[in-house]
Parts: C-alpha cells; structure tokens; sequence
C-alpha cells in the first residue's frame, strides 16, 4: 500500500459513562494527500468533532475510547506513539482551529504570549527571544492584525479578530495538517467569508492539508477537494467535491442537505428539510442508520446495513445502488 | 489611529507600514497603575508597608530589653509620655513589647501564608485537573486532617516537633492547607473545562505546563483573597498556641500571647488588649482589602 500522508482505517470512537455507551464515530475511512482538503460535512452530532479529537488524541481521558482502527499519519499510527511524541506532533505538526474564538482564547494571557506559546514549546531549532517575536508580527500580519496589538488580551477584541489570532496560533508553527473545526460557526456571515477567504490563502501559500469540519455546504464548495458527508457516526458517501455537488447519484442524506439550503436560481416557496431527527447515538438503528428518515427506505434498510458502493472516486453507502451499472461493491468494513 | 484592519488584509498589510503607537506597558505596571487607583487597597498596602517597615527597623526604635524587661513598681501602669502604650502585668513596656511582636506575628503570618498559597495550589491544581483516583485518594487524605480540629491538630503537630518559630509554622500551615487545596480544586474543576485548555493541549502543551501558565492565572482571583485571608488568620492561630502555652516561649513578645496576657487585667487595664487586639485588627484589615484591590488589579478582563 502506497504511504498516504494521512489515513484514517476502520475508526470507531465511543463515550462510555456508566449509564450508557455512546456510538460516535463507527468504522470510517478517509484519507488525505499533502496539501490537500477534505471537508467533513454533517449535522450537529454527526461525529464530526469527534473524529477531530480522535485524530488529535485528545479525546477526554474518562470517557472517550477508540474501539477500533488506526489514524496513520506520515506511516506512523498516532495511537502507537508515546505521550511525549505526541505532544511534539500536536502544535508542530497537526494543529487545531476551534470552533468558538471567543472561548478558545485563554483571557489573561495577551494574544501575543498565546500565539508565542506554541513556538516555544516546539522550539527545535533554538530561535531565540527576539527570532521567536519577529515571528509572531509576521504571523499577525499574515493574519491581518496590526503586530503592535499583540500586547492586547483576547477581551480587547471583536469576535472576528480573536478567529484570526486562534487561527495565527494554529498557523504560527506552520503545520503539515490543519484541522478547522467549524471555523466560521461563531462569525456573523460577513466576517465568515473574510475568514474562510483568508484560511484558503494561507493554506495555499503554506501547502498545509486540511480538514475542514463544516455544517455548511458554501465553505465546502469554496475550499475543498474532496468530501466526506457523515452522518450518526459513518461517512455514507464520499468523494470529490465534483462527486458530491455534481455526481448524478448520490445518496438521500446527501440531497437532502442539499434541499435544505436556499437555491437562488430556483422559486420555492419552501425549503424542503430532512423530517425527523438523527438517531439516537446510544442506540442505533439496526440496518443503515439513516432508514427511518429516508424517503426510498425499503424493509431491506431497516434490517440490513448497507454496502459500500464505489463509482472511480465516489463512494455511497446505500441499498438502492445495488444493481446500478458503473457502481461496483466495496463490502462494509 | 490608521485602519490597519480592511477587507483585504493579506493583500497589502506587509508593505504598508502601520504606526500606530499602543501603550507598550509591562504587566507589572500594568496592575500597579490599576492598584493605584483603587483607594482602599493603597490604603492597606501603606499600612502594611508602614508595619512591616517599623518591624524591620525595630532596634533603631527601642532596645529589645525594653520588651522583656520587668520593673515592677511600673506594674500595670497607664499610658503616659514615657511608656506610650502603658505597661503590663510585670511592668514591660507595652509598646516595646507590641513593636518586638510584630516581627514574630508578621514573619509568621506572611511565611505560612506563603507556604499555604504555594503548597495548596499546587496540590489544589493538579488534582483538579488530573482528576480520577489521584484526585479522590488526596482528596479523601485531606478530609481526614479537616476531621481534626484545627487547634488540636495544631498542638499534636507542635507537640511532636517542639516549640519555636519554625515549627510552629508548619504546624499552622497544615492546619490551614486543606480548605486552600480545596479552593483552588473547585476553581480548577470550572477552568479545566474551558476550550482554551483544550485549544492549548492542542498546541502540544505538557500537563505541567498547562497548569502553570493556563489554569493557575485564571484562577488568581480566589488565590489572592484566599492567601490574604489567611495571613490574618495565621496570626490568629499563632495567638492561639501561644495562649495555650504551646507556641512562642513567654519572655518573648507576640501579638496573641500580649492578648493572651491581658485577658487577666481585663477589668483594670482594659488597654493592655486593645493595643495589640487592634494591631491584629488592622493588620488583617488591611491585608484583606490589599487582596481585593490585587484580585482586581490583576484581572485583565476589568482592565481598561
């Protein structure tokens, strides 16, 4: 097998209380080139986060386990790697954006002394004093901020200036993955589009790879190659961001996000959303988990977990493929 | 103030050279400035500052002897010209005796405070943040000292170890390090859970290091007032061993054994206790509302 820079292989993440197990992320598969983006989408529980921290290692200690499957990142599985090689490798090498700038900035620290924080702890090149300040003006200017606010905290500035000083944090140590928990969540729609304009720029200017974790179907058009729609815990389809917006087949989850957004070109007088509500993740349906919401459910999804279909680059996992031509069975890992 | 924050800031932000001069203050200065105006705590810090520095410069004031010199035909005596706070049973010098005792209670109350403050947060953090067995096993140990009265606690320890300065430090600080652990750990518990923890072990921070520089700075408001609380409260304590016989050997002079003494000519010579009672008073008072300015002083967030 060909060295993937990142690839995540039969993943399954639960919370386990003393009431009750949490299935969160069930057997998924991905994987990332370098410089490449890939964009999670799904709805709130879906997994999404979860997967983040999985890839992280920073699911909570008490909690959070991973049952199955490894995150090979750079050949080696993270899950394999010491405490302290991973604390090398989380800031240096994989960083993180969280989804609420306004609490992701520690408040009596200046932002200067949190974006400098980083470069300290990996310091592997022995910058010094003055080298490691220089590099925090630039990366506030990369950013956009004046470098003479740096001596500000994080409650001297407006909900989209702390995105940009979380997301110069993250870019500070320039790393080879970024992960983008929903950057944009937080940010009144104006501010988003700044943001993801200028995530997109730096991620081309640095070659950084991407996970863009997102609810939104816009930033996933605007920044990544390819797709990954999850939903209780599984992706059901995957592909290139062509595949997902484009593909002539796809799969009932998939257009039904697709329904629920606003089409300017299209008179509706209403959006057609998905009835009912994802399953409860402490009990999953028995066959495909999407079934009870689906419109061309069939007694076959209820019972059976479906296949996974793949068409060149575009995986579903679906009954209602079975028998189509060009789309050939993966088998359900 | 130029706008240096525009719709296309990766575009031109690196030729454009923004001046715009913010204030490049220290963080000391930063809180001195706001301490400052805050009336109350300059006031207890100067009263502080003032004891501290009659207590250092004590020999200069008067000899020593004075404070444990008995002259019994002064027996009781009033305050006067000479003998500015009157004199006591065995005719010492009340204002000698109440000046020598300030270094004793202040040393002990400012160094066991001290120790409290560093020890308990230490102790109170990291099981906060650790949590699981670790944090019930010392957490459940600590219960255990609280089960025993503090002034008995005290006294075993005092007992065991002997009399004199040191050990009575120690002693008094173990009686006070539980409830301070448990402070800082209830503190810890809400600052654990906030995403800039998360965001900085997502930086590649240690446990060690996220406790120094994240979680201990944001809980220095309870820290503060909790250690200032304490000092007044040492001294209290202090008195208290002294009062049973355990703590500073007699001819030596301390705020709570002259309060101790005067107990006896309550009646006669009410001022032999509202000497050194007072001292204790305003010493406390004053460190108290020096830690409510400090607690504000040093939040950021109420910092203009």
């Amino acid at each position: 097998m060909s060295e993937k820079f990142l690839q995540v292989r039969d993943l399954s993440v639960q919370y386990r209380t003393d009431l009750e197990t949490v299935y969160a992320v069930n057997h998924i598969n991905f994987e990332l080139e370098k410089g490449q983006t890939i964009g999670l989408v799904g709805e709130t529980g879906a997994g999404k986060t979860t997967t983040a921290l999985t890839l992280m290692r920073l699911l909570p200690e008490k909690t959070g386990r991973v049952t199955s499957g490894t995150v090979t990142f750079e050949g080696q599985n993270i899950y394999d790697l010491p405490d302290e090689t991973m604390h090398t490798i989380r800031g240096h090498h994989i960083a993180m954006i969280f989804q609420d700038p306004m609490t992701s900035l520690n408040p009596v620290m200046t932002v200067g002394e949190q974006i400098a924080e980083a470069l300290e702890l990996h310091n592997t090149d022995g910058k010094t004093r003055e080298q490691i300040e220089a590099r925090v003006d630039e990366v506030l200017r990369m950013v956009g901020i004046p470098p003479e606010r740096k001596t500000n905290f994080p409650h001297q500035f407006s909900g989209g200036m702390k995105q940009r000083v979380v997301i110069a944090m993250a870019l500070v140590c320039e790393p080879d993955l970024l992960i983008a928990d929903e950057p944009t969540t937080a940010l009144d729609v104006t501010i988003q589009a700044q943001v993801i304009n200028m995530i997109r720029e730096l991620r081309d200017r640095l070659g950084t790879a991407m996970i863009m974790i997102t609810h939104d179907l816009g930033i996933v058009a605007q920044t990544c190659d390819n797709v990954a729609v999850m939903y209780a815990g599984r992706i059901i389809e995957a592909g290139t961001a062509f595949d997902i917006f484009k593909g002539e087949i796809r799969h009932p989850y998939t257009v039904g996000l697709f329904s629920s957004i606003p089409n300017l070109r299209e008179k509706t007088a209403r959006l057609t959303p998905i009835p009912g509500l994802m399953p409860d993740p402490t009990q999953l349906p028995a066959g495909c988990s999407f079934a009870p919401r689906c419109p061309h459910a069939t007694e076959r999804c209820r019972t059976e977990p479906p296949s996974v279909w793949r068409s060149g680059t575009h995986v579903i996992e679906c009954h209602l493929l079975e028998g189509r031509g060009g789309w050939t069975k993966e088998g359900r890992e | 103030m130029s706008a240096a924050y525009d719709e296309k800031p990766l575009m031109n932000l690196t030729e454009e050279k923004v001046e715009i001069s913010f204030k490049k203050e220290s963080q000391v200065k930063e809180v001195w400035r706001r301490l400052k105006k805050d009336k109350l705590a300059m006031f207890g810090l100067t009263v502080i500052a003032l004891m501290v520095v009659i207590a250092l410069c004590a020999p200069l004031i008067c000899p020593y002897d004075d404070a444990i010199k008995m002259n019994m035909r002064l027996k009781l005596a009033l305050p006067s010209a000479k003998h500015w706070f009157g004199c006591d049973g065995y005719g010492r010098d009340l204002f000698a005796r109440c000046l020598y005792g300030s270094r004793v209670s202040l040393t002990i109350g400012f160094a066991t405070s001290f120790a409290t403050l560093v020890i308990g947060s230490l102790l109170g953090a990291f099981v906060g943040y650790t949590g699981g067995k670790i944090d019930d096993l010392i957490m459940r140990s600590l219960d255990i000292f609280s089960a025993i009265p503090s002034t008995l606690f005290a006294m075993a320890v005092v007992a065991a170890l002997g009399s004199g300065i040191v050990n009575i430090c120690i002693a008094i600080s173990l009686t006070r390090i539980p409830s301070f652990v448990r402070i800082v750990r209830s503190a810890v518990l809400g600052i654990a859970d906030q995403e800039y923890i998360e965001a900085a072990r997502a930086g590649g921070s240690s446990t060690m290091h996220i406790l120094l520089r994240h979680v201990l700075p944001n809980a220095i408001g309870p820290l503060i007032v909790q250690t200032t609380a304490n000092v007044s409260m040492m001294i209290l304590s202090a008195a208290t061993l002294s009062f049973l016989g355990l703590g500073i050997n007699p001819p030596q002079p301390e705020w709570g054994a002259l309060v101790s003494e005067a107990q006896e000519f309550l009646r006669r010579r009410p001022h032999l206790l509202i000497f050194p009672g007072s001292l204790i008073c305003i010493a406390s008072f004053s460190m108290s509302v020096l830690g409510d300015g400090l607690r504000d002083a040093l939040d950021p967030r109420l910092r203009t």
